[in-house]
């Protein structure tokens, strides 16, 4: 039976879903990303759905599903890479997959599960100030 | 045998082209702004030639005749072109119903020895031209429509502009009423900007929304929600007071949607969520002497 890979990357776990994704298929990444998520003691998963091009309600709900449950298990999920089509059509459908953090691409997603363990670790510690510039005028 | 009104109408040609002429000249709202006497003259000539050689005995009575269509055709075209010159109804319609003044005018010349026979041939005279300017009528307000239905394009063409205005930042803003319509090309037009330019943070002006309601509000939260399902931070600012006070009345719950109440306020937040600093930059005055 075809399954989508999750790959471990260090705390967190990395899936890209690379085709379309069937009813069955979502529900069987659903337990599988759980059973992993318990089984590795993950503290983030990351979802790349940039390849995606139809979503359907189901699928909507099988996303928020996912986050809701990695939340129990502490972990957070992000989901990267989302096409503008899908994103309306979420919308429309009225589902603004609240609780799921986002971000543009898989490196940005990266950045911000980091800075959430790191949050969640240890709050005292400040943000990193690598990105910082300067304008003048 | 030749009917008499289609004889007068061959023979006086010239006498009602003039004639008209000085109806259209003579009316105070005689329009020198927008065409001029000699534009003037060849499209009255134009249409009087052509009325007369499609005219004829049988169809004189019948304005529905296929005789007839280049005659319509001129009329088409002269009140398109008047609707988009910008003449008003009140002047195009002169344009036709001179012609019937001058008609009858030659007619009641011709025919005063016969009360009976003006009469009749007044009355099929009255009804061709009313048909005629029933059609001048139609075209005119087809080609208002037309440009009305151009100015709405352009607007929706013009008016969702995205821009870049720093590295990461984009900035839309919304000016006019926003509907279901408007929302999706400029929600669609945001994302995909949103994609292509790699930016983290967009800002949605709506300092140029007249009016929001719970109908536009709903639009904004849709947007503002897709913005964050690709990964990036929308910031709603322009927020007028009088708009603010609209939305807590109508109980519109934006307490989940970052909003300032200028662009720059939106700007400054954003250059702060990005780490990034402002600065005035300190020169020191050198004085050449």
């Amino acid at each position: 039976m075809e399954k989508i890979p999750i790959l471990r990357m260090g705390p967190f776990l990395l899936v890209t879903i690379q085709v379309d994704l069937y009813d069955r298929l979502a529900l069987t990444l659903e337990s599988d990303l759980v059973q992993m998520v318990n089984k590795t003691g993950a503290r983030g998963v990351l979802i790349d759905i940039s390849a995606v091009a139809i979503v359907d309600s189901f699928m909507g709900r099988i996303i928020g599903n996912i986050a809701s449950m990695s939340k129990i298990l502490d972990a957070e999920t992000v989901v990267v890479g989302m096409q503008p089509a899908v994103a309306i059509t979420l919308i429309e459908l009225g589902l603004p997959l609240k609780g799921v953090y986002t971000a543009l691409n898989v490196e940005r997603g990266m950045d911000l599960l980091k800075l959430k363990i790191q949050g969640s670790a240890d709050h005292e510690e400040e943000e990193d100030d690598e990105d910082s510039a300067i304008y003048s005028e | 045998m030749h009917s008499k009104t289609f004889t007068i109408l061959q023979k006086k040609k010239n006498q009602i082209l003039e004639l008209w002429l000085n109806n259209q000249l003579a009316d105070e709202g005689l329009r020198e702004d927008l065409i001029s006497n000699q534009d003037l003259r060849a499209s009255s000539e134009e249409l009087v030639d052509v009325l007369v050689s499609s005219a004829s005995d049988d169809n004189l009575e019948n304005p529905e005749s296929s005789d007839f269509d280049p005659v319509l055709e001129i009329l088409a075209g002269v009140s398109m072109t008047r609707a988009r010159q910008g003449f008003s109804p009140r002047e195009t319609g002169l344009f036709v119903l001179g012609l019937k003044e001058a008609l009858l005018t030659v007619l009641q010349e011709e025919m005063s020895d016969s009360p009976a026979e003006l009469y009749t041939e007044s009355l099929k005279i009255s009804r061709l031209l009313d048909s005629f300017s029933i059609v001048t009528f139609e075209t005119f307000i087809k080609g208002r429509e037309d440009v009305i239905l151009r100015q709405t394009d352009e607007i929706a063409e013009i008016s969702t502009p995205v821009i870049r205005v720093w590295d990461g930042i984009l900035a839309l803003p919304i000016i006019g009423t926003l509907d279901s319509a408007r929302t999706q090309v400029v929600m669609e037009n945001l994302l995909q900007e949103i994609v292509e330019t790699g930016s983290s943070i967009a800002i949605l002006d709506i300092s140029g929304v007249p009016a929001v309601d719970s109908l536009v509000a709903q639009h904004l939260i849709k947007t503002v929600s897709a913005t964050r399902l690709m990964g990036a931070e929308c910031i709603i600012s322009g927020i007028r007071p009088e708009i603010a006070q609209t939305i807590v009345h109508l109980g519109i719950d934006l307490s989940s949607i970052i909003t300032k109440a200028t662009l720059a306020s939106a700007l400054r937040y954003a250059f702060s969520s990005l780490n990034l600093e402002v600065k005035k930059a300190i020169r020191e005055k050198v004085s050449i002497r």
